[in-house]
């Protein structure tokens, strides 16, 4: 056991809990926010020296490579996000603010524990961490709304979660171990053993654990919650939970599938035509449902599912430039919803409202926020000179390589059909006509929220050859 | 007859599939609550039976029915503290009341 190995976990909890201290100690809850946003420097810089090295811990259950700091990094990014999007935000559940940052570093741990096991029981644990810290935040306006948002998704969670232990039951009764790379060689041999039949259990396992997990990355049909839960949460966890929540199913996902149940030859079952179907799917239910949308924030829920669709392309390829241009995407998407959901809260913060109606003339009223807007939503639409131009390229390039001809072009009519509600946020807010000529002012936190999800979204796209290599060093890991 | 493993398994299958059934036929949300505890414990029947007759040299079973216990611990005590909030707001724990936000 090797507990330096664990430090960015470690000091995460470590963080969560003197945050919890210090806010018993002072009423200045702006304190209790600065350390628990310049208190992720430490896990930060301790994923960072890890960078380069492979190494497991606990019996080979954790284990330490570059695809697993790839995804560290992007939690805490992520994380320090949305810590500044809540400064101000946090105001509506005084004084609670203390429980809401920690509650938010649990979740962030318990993703980075899901990027980095390689074994069944840790997988769920650290699965469940993430999800019951999320139902929590979920919750946490106490209003109507919000709870009935938890509820839902506590309450779905809780099957879904269920489906996927009954999943993983069934692959250990069936191999005989709970870790991922024995797993592999267990199905290995059964196979050779039945000259290339598969145990039905096995096939049942991964179908059941392709559904836990896809409920996770609200892939088409486990969806239904999605538009429901980002509406009611609080706008900063609705940014969370597209962002961070969604890279961590991706996360989980290709490990599993790649290192145990995707390692053989000939493959088990055919898991690349699987998740073509699904990924096409995804995403034409994720765009056709965002048309009709009023409120912004279901119809930014809409977008995430169809952008679930568009990433799982990169899952369907089955290839490292399809793993590599998966890590590139979701690195992409997390500042790219970040983003815009920290625009929405700056604008909701002075309007009250998240109806795309009231959004008419803000171009007019504050138009740094209305152009921060429009790249955030053009980056979601696959235009250059953004990342989400450069992160659709690449996985359609991988999925072309192997042939999916048909599943691009697929995803281009979809990038078309998506194009319309995006823009039609930016028409209203450029040429329809502003209900007052009262400036909106912006907090200096949101600010900054608003400034590095900018120019992350613009220096991945124009620059994005040292990001994609970043992606592809994660990738290696997987599939060398 | 002796019992064995496929007895406990059908067991298992039994009782997740009763679960399954009130989390979807069931209106009162901590109802719903309850038959997603059915649905862990019959998974924790699974597990079980696979330790003891697939790994009977190892605990690994064992060991993921304890923790999937105390999740499934955790996890209703947050959605009874939800249920709690939402009772306040709205006076009612009917799961189809549940309809502020609908597409």
């Amino acid at each position: 056991m090797n507990l330096y190995l664990l430090g960015p976990e470690l000091s995460l909890i470590g963080l969560a809990f003197l945050v919890i201290l210090v806010d018993l100690a002072t009423h200045n809850k702006n304190v209790v926010a600065a350390l628990a946003g310049i208190g992720l420097v430490v896990p930060a810089a301790w994923a960072v020296s890890l960078w380069g090295q492979t190494a497991s811990s606990f019996y080979g259950a954790l284990v330490v490579d570059s695809y697993s700091i790839f995804f560290k990094l992007l939690f805490i990014a992520a994380a320090a996000l949305v810590i500044l999007m809540s400064v101000q935000y946090s105001k509506r559940f005084a004084p609670y603010q203390g429980e809401y940052y920690a509650v938010i570093l649990l979740a962030t741990a318990g993703m980075m524990f899901m990027a980095s096991t390689q074994e069944l029981i840790s997988i769920y644990i650290s699965l469940e961490l993430a999800s019951i810290s999320l139902y929590v935040l979920a919750s946490f306006l106490k209003d109507a709304k919000s709870s009935e948002a938890g509820i839902k998704y506590l309450l779905l969670g809780a099957v879904s979660s269920a489906v996927l232990l009954y999943g993983m039951a069934l692959l250990y009764g069936a191999t005989g171990s709970t870790k991922l790379n024995e797993i592999a060689q267990a199905i290995q041999e059964s196979m050779q053993r039945d000259q290339g039949a598969v145990l039905p259990a096995i096939v049942l396992g991964a179908i059941f654990m392709a559904g836990g997990f896809g409920f996770k990355i609200a892939a088409v049909p486990f969806q239904m919650w999605a538009p429901d839960v980002y509406e009611g949460a609080p706008t900063p966890i609705t940014g969370f939970l597209t962002g961070a929540s969604k890279a961590a199913g991706f996360a989980v996902i290709l490990r599993v599938f790649f290192v145990a149940l995707g390692n053989q030859a000939p493959l088990p079952v055919d898991w690349p035509a699987l998740f073509a179907v699904l990924s096409a799917l995804t995403m034409t239910v994720g765009n056709l449902s965002a048309i009709p949308q009023a409120n912004i924030k279901r119809m930014l829920a809409y977008s995430s599912i169809a952008h679930a669709g568009f990433i799982l392309v990169g899952v369907a390829a089955f290839s490292s430039q399809g793993v590599g241009g998966v890590a590139y995407y979701l690195l992409g998407y997390m500042f790219t919803s970040m983003g815009a959901f920290a625009a929405i809260v700056a604008i909701s913060e002075r309007l009250g409202s998240d109806q795309i109606a009231d959004y008419s003339g803000l171009a007019r009223r504050a138009p740094l926020l209305a152009l921060i807007l429009a790249i955030c939503l053009i980056s979601l639409i696959g235009l250059p000179p953004t990342v989400g131009f450069v992160a659709k390229i690449y996985v359609f390039w991988a999925a072309l390589q192997q042939g999916l001809l048909w599943l691009v072009l697929f995803g281009v009519l979809n990038s078309v059909i998506s194009a319309y509600y995006y823009l039609r946020v930016v028409k209203a807010m450029y040429l329809g006509a502003p209900a007052s000529e009262e400036p909106l002012p912006v907090s200096r936190t949101l600010v900054v929220a608003l400034a590095v999800a900018v120019i992350a979204v613009l220096a991945i796209g124009i620059f994005p050859q040292p990001w994609l290599d970043f992606g592809t060093g994660a990738a290696i890991v997987l599939i060398p | 007859m002796t019992i064995g493993l496929g007895h406990f398994l059908t067991l298992g299958a039994v009782l997740f599939c009763i679960g399954l059934y009130g989390v979807l036929a069931k209106r009162n949300a901590i109802v719903i609550l309850m038959a997603i505890e059915l649905m862990f414990n019959a998974i924790n029947v699974t597990m079980v039976a696979f330790s003891r007759y697939i790994t009977p040299n190892m605990l690994t079973g064992q060991v993921f029915a304890i923790f999937i216990i105390t999740v499934a611990a955790a996890e209703a005590a947050v959605g009874l503290g939800i249920i709690l909030c939402l009772y306040r707001n709205r006076e009612t724990v009917d799961a189809e009341q549940f309809n502020l936000m609908k597409w």
